[in-house]
């Protein structure tokens, strides 16, 4: 209100005036200084947390509209309204309100087609966040615990996304929540009780959509902003990690100042993510309930699939073998539903929660770490984070195998057996290609630093031998691919100490050594000054040294191609000069 | 051999070299050319002020079709406001969004700053502050001298959730009686009905290949219609007598005629894709498969147990009715379902 006085003294004065307000009753001074120009590393791959926050900030604002016209009631109904194919059709409130609040309401389509796109996005962006800071190593200490934080974000948003795609009571989530009831059921013991639990009696019941609607605009959106709190709060505290380069090290952080640029930045990827959802809510149609129509638990949709983050779950159940369900004395335990709804997604996730600790204990390293880790140089992590996902994938695409079937005309049965097979070999084939192409690009970090870049140019001697001229690297690109230390396996004390007493704890010790050798066994060096020198130093030997300084089981290959030459850019005109050998 | 001689060369050579590269210290990117040249600044300076005004010119149009573009009675009429919104909307957010990022990519100084990290660990002597801080409450509260008032003060804490969670677990789940999941409302004499219109059948509407969707022709007296149609619903399928292999139960079926619940036995999705040439059922769900000619057994998929059978036969008027409930639980599994 103030500041639209029209002298610029004017508007100065009364935004010093509201400073000197609040810092006198606030205190505010200290905050101000401390942030305002406090400085973030700047990387593409930093937005994808930022999309995950937005297009939640997205699903809040969208959410709140829809409230305003969403009836969460399971009471019946006879549809009157505009879409003629439903017209006295029997339905719940929240079915008709929903159709009342796309067709009736101005914007009202638009917000909900905003709404669940968001959804979708958040989901996504939370993943491939979570890649990023995995395959960068940006979990390690002292990060470990917001990583539990994020790991914890992701579960609530599959709560989330589940409770909300829910609320409409059409047919197709209504089987969703079906499949839902049946795997609760499956549970030993208390299934039956947890089933009552959650619908208040028998399946549908009437109080389910009332309580998903208060899981879903309550329970779970405050968890979430909750914890996105404290991710946020522990990422300040840490200061963000940085990538690996010139002038980067554990001890500073590089970047560009909250303001401007930062500030601006956010502030400008916030309209970014939601305009790019707006765009897709205005041309493409998400979720048109009208076509499926209300919940009657006799007709059910062929190629009916969940949202995207939910498909994984849908392909476990879709691949399991009925045969393994058994009846113990009068029980029965069906753990064809039992393993594939909750023993893999525990597997999956636990491993996926435990990673932090798991490569923690095998490494043994207590420094903190605020570098990142370019992937290739953690070839075990990467490996193993490329075959989570391939599982991941394989469950993704099985929970969608009745598509790929009528797509393609494939049967059905042979698909299903196809992916059967692939869930277990899939993975492992990820592993040692991801592994062995990690090694590789570490491999060629080594040959250019040790012998720099083609230049494509071909010098003939006088002795009439031909080579290529190769340009040295500069420093800062030197130092990418130097600037890293290969971790190697931990050494664990003797089993008996010096006077034949067997100590405690070895057995732990040789647990963590076979840990150890399975993350670092496998390693290649990076390149030292003195190989670098006697690289430069011995022309024709130089190859030889790309393959020097990697682990036991790294067996030295022959590098192709004969004898290179390192020639200095500036003496290329004499490479005679050079000490070759021939 | 090349092992040997590089080792050799890297040993011969450790006392001039050391053992790792330095750091070359940061590199500041190289200028723009808007910093180079106010000419491309300025232009840079028009871009992001076009990018503003497209934002202001969406927010025009979004408030224009709000009123001009109602969703109306139509698909075309909705889709027609839907787009418009959408797109002005898209206008308005990118517009600005792109304005900012252009504005700080070119215009603001791209100077990388240099900041210092601190260990987050506290120094020792805050640590040892901190414990005395906590050893002096302890001390000031007592604790460690009146033993009775922790165990009655942790006892009273321990007890206290049972007043909030008893009234939630007792109420939540209705009577609790999950012996409902056994029954369905099929009883000796009630008719199959065509689902959704309540139309009883008779033997003779039915020909042979044909299937039918039934419900219990009254379903909708019962008190929960919806739950009850969750377990009572069935496939009616009329085959060859000659092509049925077997029945679930024997004597279930009635010429032919055969009824099975509609529940996957898997999950509980409605097995609804049936198959003529092969008398299979499919779960379009998870794709478990069922023979009908063969007792409703499993073929393919998740599922372990058949699809229990209904047993029919038809009443004086012809029509087909039920000879009783399911003889099993219908749908999936449970812990307690033979018991």
């Amino acid at each position: 209100m103030t500041t639209t006085t029209s002298s610029p003294t004017g508007a100065a004065r009364a935004a010093s005036a509201t400073a000197d307000y609040l810092d006198q009753r606030t205190g505010i001074g200290h905050a101000v200084k401390y942030f305002a120009r406090k400085v973030f590393p700047d990387h593409w791959s930093f937005m994808l947390g930022e999309i995950a926050l937005y297009s939640f900030v997205t699903l809040i604002l969208s959410g709140i509209f829809l409230t305003m016209f969403f009836v969460p009631s399971m009471g019946e109904t006879h549809y009157e309204g505009p879409w003629p194919s439903l017209n006295g059709v029997e339905m719940s409130e929240a079915f008709s309100s929903t159709l009342r609040l796309s067709f009736e309401v101005r914007g009202g389509l638009l917000m909900r087609q905003i709404h669940h796109w968001a959804a979708l996005i958040f989901m996504a962006s939370i993943v491939v966040h979570m890649m990023r800071v995995f395959f960068t190593g940006a979990f390690r200490k002292p990060r470990e615990i917001n990583w539990v934080v994020g790991f914890v974000l992701l579960i609530l948003g599959l709560a989330a996304g589940f409770s909300g795609y829910s609320l409409p009571d059409d047919v197709l989530s209504g089987n969703g929540l079906r499949i839902t009831d049946g795997v609760v059921k499956a549970i030993p013991i208390i299934g039956s009780y947890t089933s009552y639990f959650i619908f208040g009696g028998e399946f549908p019941g009437h109080d389910l959509i009332p309580r998903l609607f208060t899981v879903h605009i309550l329970l779970v959106p405050g968890l979430i902003l909750a914890l996105i709190g404290l991710h946020l709060v522990l990422m300040v505290m840490h200061k963000h990690t940085q990538y690996p380069g010139s002038g980067r090290s554990d001890k500073n952080v590089v970047g560009y100042p909250a303001l401007p640029v930062y500030v601006a930045r956010l502030g400008g990827n916030f309209f970014l993510v939601f305009g790019i959802i707006a765009l897709l809510a205005g041309t493409m149609s998400i979720n048109p309930v009208w076509n499926y129509g209300p919940y009657d638990p006799s007709p059910v949709s062929a190629g009916a699939q969940p949202d995207w983050y939910m498909l994984f779950l849908e392909g476990a159940l879709r691949l399991m073998p009925g045969g393994a369900e058994f009846v113990i004395g009068q029980y029965t335990v069906p753990l064809n539903v039992i393993i594939p709804a909750m023993v893999v997604p525990g597997i999956l996730f636990t491993l996926l929660a435990l990673y932090p600790f798991i490569e923690a204990f095998a490494t043994g390293d207590d420094r903190e770490h605020h570098v990142l880790d370019r992937p290739r140089n953690r070839p075990f992590r990467t490996a193993f984070g490329v075959s989570l996902l391939m599982a991941f994938f394989i469950l993704v695409l099985a929970g969608s195998n009745d598509l790929i079937a009528t797509h393609f005309h494939l049967s059905i049965n042979d698909i299903t057996w196809t992916f059967r097979v692939l869930l277990f070999v899939a993975p492992w084939l990820a592993f040692v290609i991801t592994k062995r192409i990690c090694l590789g690009l570490q491999r060629k970090d080594r040959e250019l630093v040790l012998h720099g870049h083609e230049t494509g140019r071909i010098v003939r001697f006088a002795s009439g031998e031909y080579i290529e001229v190769h340009k040295p690297l500069d420093a800062h690109e030197r130092w990418l691919r130097v600037q890293h230390e290969a971790i190697r396996p931990l050494e664990i004390e003797p089993a008996e100490d010096s006077r034949g007493v067997r100590r405690k704890g070895y057995r732990r010790d040789t647990m963590r050594r076979r840990l150890s050798e399975l993350f670092y066994e496998d390693r290649v060096e990076p390149v030292t000054p003195a190989e670098l020198a006697a690289a430069q130093a011995h022309g024709h030997g130089a190859h030889e040294a790309v393959e020097a300084g990697h682990g036991p089981r790294e067996l030295a290959s022959s590098a192709p191609g004969g004898g290179q030459h390192l020639v200095d850019p500036h003496d290329e005109t004499a490479p005679e000069g050079r000490n070759h050998t021939v | 051999m090349s092992h040997d001689n590089t080792t050799d060369v890297a040993r011969r050579s450790a006392g001039e070299h050391p053992e790792r590269f330095d750091d070359p210290g940061v590199h500041q990117p190289n200028p723009r050319l808007s910093d180079l040249d106010e000419k491309h600044a300025k232009k840079a300076e028009r871009q992001v002020a076009a990018l503003f005004t497209i934002s202001i010119v969406g927010t025009i149009v979004f408030v224009w079709a709000y009123f001009a573009l109602p969703p109306g009675e139509t698909p075309e009429s909705m889709r027609l406001s839907n787009i418009v919104l959408g797109l002005a909307l898209t206008c308005i957010l990118l517009g600005i969004g792109l304005a900012i990022v252009h504005w700080a990519k070119t215009l603001m100084s791209n100077k990388e700053y240099v900041e210092e990290r601190h260990p987050q660990r506290s120094d020792d002597e805050t640590r040892a502050g901190a414990i005395q801080a906590l050893q002096d409450g302890a001390a000031d509260s007592g604790i460690s001298r009146r033993g009775a008032l922790k165990g009655a003060g942790l006892t009273a804490l321990a007890l206290f959730p049972l007043s909030i969670v008893l009234p939630l677990i007792g109420n939540v789940g209705e009577d609790w009686n999950v012996s409902k999941f056994k029954h369905t409302m099929w009883r000796k004499g009630t008719r199959l009905a065509y689902d959704p219109t309540g139309r009883p059948i008779k033997a003779s509407d039915l020909t042979i290949g044909s299937i039918a969707h039934v419900i219990p022709e009254d379903l909708h007296e019962a008190e929960s219609p919806l739950d009850e149609k969750a377990k009572a619903v069935v496939l009616l399928v009329r085959m060859d007598p000659r092509d049925l292999k077997s029945e679930r139960e024997p004597g279930f079926g009635f010429d032919g005629i055969v009824a099975y619940s509609k529940i996957c036995t898997h999950v509980g999705c409605p097995v609804a894709l049936y198959e003529q040439q092969t008398h299979h059922l499919l779960c379009p769900c998870h794709q478990s498969t069922f023979d009908v000619a063969d007792g409703a057994k499993v073929v393919f998929g998740p599922a372990k147990r058949p699809l229990p059978q209904l047993p029919i036969e038809v009443d004086a008027e012809g029509y087909l009715v039920a000879r009783g409930d399911f003889v099993e639980p219908v749908g999936p599994t449970f812990w307690e379902r033979l018991t």
